[in-house]
């Protein structure tokens, strides 16, 4: 507790650049990210992270020392190099795009790791610490790499914040931003340069096997909040920044701690949690929504039953008992109990000692779905051709669905009908 | 059957167009007048996409030019707008209709530039145009195809074009849509447009446009409705497929041959 006091206050200057940073690094990474994946270009953010390994191993080997601004500079090139490589192998092969990415990457990273695995055991003691490149450290991330690091990533925003309304266009619709006169090879060439950037301030905090998660998994979270474009980049910065300093934390407190899979680790309970709880879009909500309708359509089939039971009588106010109602519907009898105290609260069907019976207003709403359903029924039939005895099932669910316009329209198109093809009686609207 | 125009709208010249290289238009001329209503109609295949996407400079030409009220593309295209087909795009992407319609004014605006209330008063007034003015903050995917048809037809209207070039605007739409579409069209030739459209139901394009161009790979008739919709010109269209025309195009593409000796030049 004291340790998250201590960090919460931020008494330490070290403790406050490198959460500042982290933030950072992971907001504009994740903003960045909201374009790659709405270009579906989520796999090759992937490949560009695997790939600047063997560049920032190659600016440690030509240096010997770890200048940020080399290491930056070396895992650019690298970056990019795989980017133009996918490019060429998908213009004049027969190879596909996604092949050639699990190509690029692998090569790429395997080629890193081979460099990364030579310095270690060339027995430089400037290589301390390089293998943090791998799986990230926060703690690392002080002095000049900070600055470094962190003035790239204010220019990452920056652009992004310049050329929104560019980038949106160019993500939705790029044949069209063409023939508005966009400079659509300059814009494409900018936002792929952003991504290698986004990569490579990245890798500090992150490390390279994961960083594309901190591209992807922002964005890919916050998409389920919102149907704005606007709100999904500030929802995904706000959310990886959240986990970029969660990461900060951890590897305040136990530095010896790899920070990437920590802020990754994080970054996905909250996509998780999106993806179950998020309104409308989320699992749980759509399951809550078909629970509804299910609930629905019961308690209409039951009404139903009321008014057929009726009909033979022309008594629709008799009463049925439990058992009478379960012959003519098969419904499991718990679920039919909540349904008939459902019903009972809104009025529309009546408790007696004999059993239950329909209101006025049941009655009444029991006559439309029954309308509704026949008139459906009289419409498969007259316009569809569909034979008279293979239209109830069908009708079954319709009658739930159809809407006041639709039974409008369907009344004109059959010429307001009286019955329905089984030559039963179509109640008419009261 | 191919009429030419005093200073057109648009004239095509000597245009050959290729798709993953493989020849789809061949020796392209034709000229269009200007305030009319232009179907382009031929088989699945036929290159009529690939016609306006080629004017609109989305496709590099293997020979000829485009030439726009007399100007190239780059000149002009300010007075120029296109409508791609729908399926296109990927309509889950999140934005509202008013954000694409928005879009129309992005050329106008400018690199770095950010749309105010202006560009919103615009783009308001296109979807107002196409009827789709209560749906202005829907999110696009939840719109049915008729209503993202005019949605890209609105996008197109904030541009404030003179020359329109819209690629299948009334593919997979409902009646009504159509109805309105059309009578959106008509009011833009009357107001001085001209609306050049990719169409496919021969029934309705007597009745839609004054002048119809032909295509099947190769131009087979650019004219006033009249005259190039006839039974012979339309059974040149729709039943003589020229198998030679398709098979030096498959020769060309599996050989690897360039399309062209030289670098097509303007004029």
């Amino acid at each position: 507790m004291n340790t998250l006091w201590e960090f919460l206050s931020m008494s330490d200057a070290n403790v406050r650049f490198v959460t500042i940073g982290s933030i950072l690094l992971a907001a504009s990474s994740a903003v960045v990210g909201c374009f790659t994946v709405l270009r579906k270009r989520a796999l090759v953010g992937d490949a560009v992270a695997h790939a600047v390994l063997p560049g920032v191993c190659l600016a440690f080997l030509f240096t010997g020392e770890k200048n940020p601004l080399l290491l930056l500079l070396g895992s650019f090139v690298t970056g990019w190099l795989s980017l133009v490589l996918i490019d060429v192998i998908r213009a004049n092969s027969r190879i596909k795009e996604d092949t050639a990415i699990g190509l690029v990457l692998s090569v790429f990273f395997g080629i890193g790791i081979l460099f990364l695995t030579s310095i270690q055991h060339s027995g430089n003691e400037n290589q301390s610490g390089l293998d943090k490149f791998l799986f990230g450290s926060a703690a690392a991330l002080v002095g000049q790499d900070l600055i470094t690091f962190g003035a790239v990533a204010l220019l990452l925003l920056l652009s992004v914040l310049l050329l929104y309304k560019e980038f949106k266009l160019l993500s939705f619709d790029p044949a069209y931003a063409r023939t508005i006169g966009l400079p659509v090879k300059g814009l494409e060439l900018l936002l792929t340069t952003l991504t290698v950037l986004a990569v490579v301030v990245g890798i500090q905090s992150v490390g390279v096997v994961l960083m594309s998660a901190m591209l992807i998994t922002p964005a890919a979270a916050a998409r389920f909040w919102t149907d704005r474009l606007g709100v999904m980049v500030l929802l995904a910065a706000a959310m990886s920044s959240l986990c970029g300093a969660a990461g900060a934390f951890v590897s305040f407190t136990a530095p010896a701690m790899p920070t990437g899979p920590w802020i990754v680790m994080l970054l996905s309970l909250l996509a998780i949690f999106s993806f179950v709880l998020a309104p409308k879009k989320g699992i749980l909500a759509r399951y809550l929504l078909q629970r509804r309708i299910r609930r629905q359509m019961t308690r209409e089939n039951i009404l139903k039953t009321l008014f057929h039971l009726g009909e033979a009588t022309g008594e629709y106010g008799h009463s049925y008992s439990k058992q009478q109602i379960l012959e003519r519907r098969q419904k499991p009898l718990l679920q039919m109990k909540n349904s008939l105290h459902t019903l009972r609260r809104k009025g529309l069907i009546k408790k007696s000692r004999e059993g239950w019976a329909l209101t006025e207003a049941g009655k009444k709403e029991a006559q439309r779905v029954v309308r509704l359903h026949r008139l459906w029924e009289l419409y498969l039939t007259e316009y569809l051709h569909v034979a008279s005895d293979h239209v109830h099932e069908d009708a079954e669910t319709i009658e739930h669905v159809l809407t006041p316009e639709l039974e409008k329209r369907l009344e004109e198109l059959l010429h307001y009908p009286t019955a329905d093809p089984h030559h039963t009686q179509i109640p008419q609207q009261p | 059957m191919i009429q030419h125009v005093k200073d057109p709208v648009l004239e095509v010249h000597d245009l050959t167009v290729s798709y993953q290289r493989k020849p789809v238009l061949w020796d392209v001329d034709l000229t269009l007048p200007s305030q009319a209503l232009v179907g382009i109609i031929g088989p699945n295949g036929a290159g009529k996409s690939t016609l306006i996407k080629a004017i609109m400079g989305l496709l590099p030409l293997n020979s000829g030019f485009v030439e726009l009220f007399g100007k190239s593309l780059e000149e002009v295209r300010k007075r120029v707008s296109y409508v791609p087909q729908r399926e296109s795009v990927d309509w889950d992407f999140p934005a509202s209709a008013l954000d694409v319609a928005m879009m129309g004014t992005y050329g106008q605006l400018g690199l770095f530039r950010r749309p105010g209330a202006r560009e919103k008063k615009l783009a308001m007034e296109a979807l107002e145009k196409v009827g789709m003015q209560d749906f202005a903050q829907r999110q696009i995917s939840q719109l049915s195809g008729g209503q993202q048809q005019r949605v890209f037809l609105a996008r197109a209207l904030a541009q404030d074009a003179d020359l329109y070039l819209m690629d299948e605007p009334f593919a997979g739409v409902d009646i009504a849509t159509e109805t309105a579409i059309i009578q959106l069209l008509r009011q833009m030739r009357e107001a001085g447009k001209t609306v050049v459209v990719v169409h496919h139901d021969l029934q309705s394009a007597q009745d839609y446009f004054d002048w119809v161009i032909l295509l099947n790979m190769r131009l087979i008739a650019s004219g006033p409705t009249d005259e190039t919709l006839t039974p012979a010109l339309l059974e040149k269209t729709y039943g003589g497929r020229l198998t030679e025309l398709s098979r030096v195009s498959e020769l060309l593409h599996k050989k690897n041959f360039p399309i062209r000796e030289t670098k097509p030049t303007r004029k």
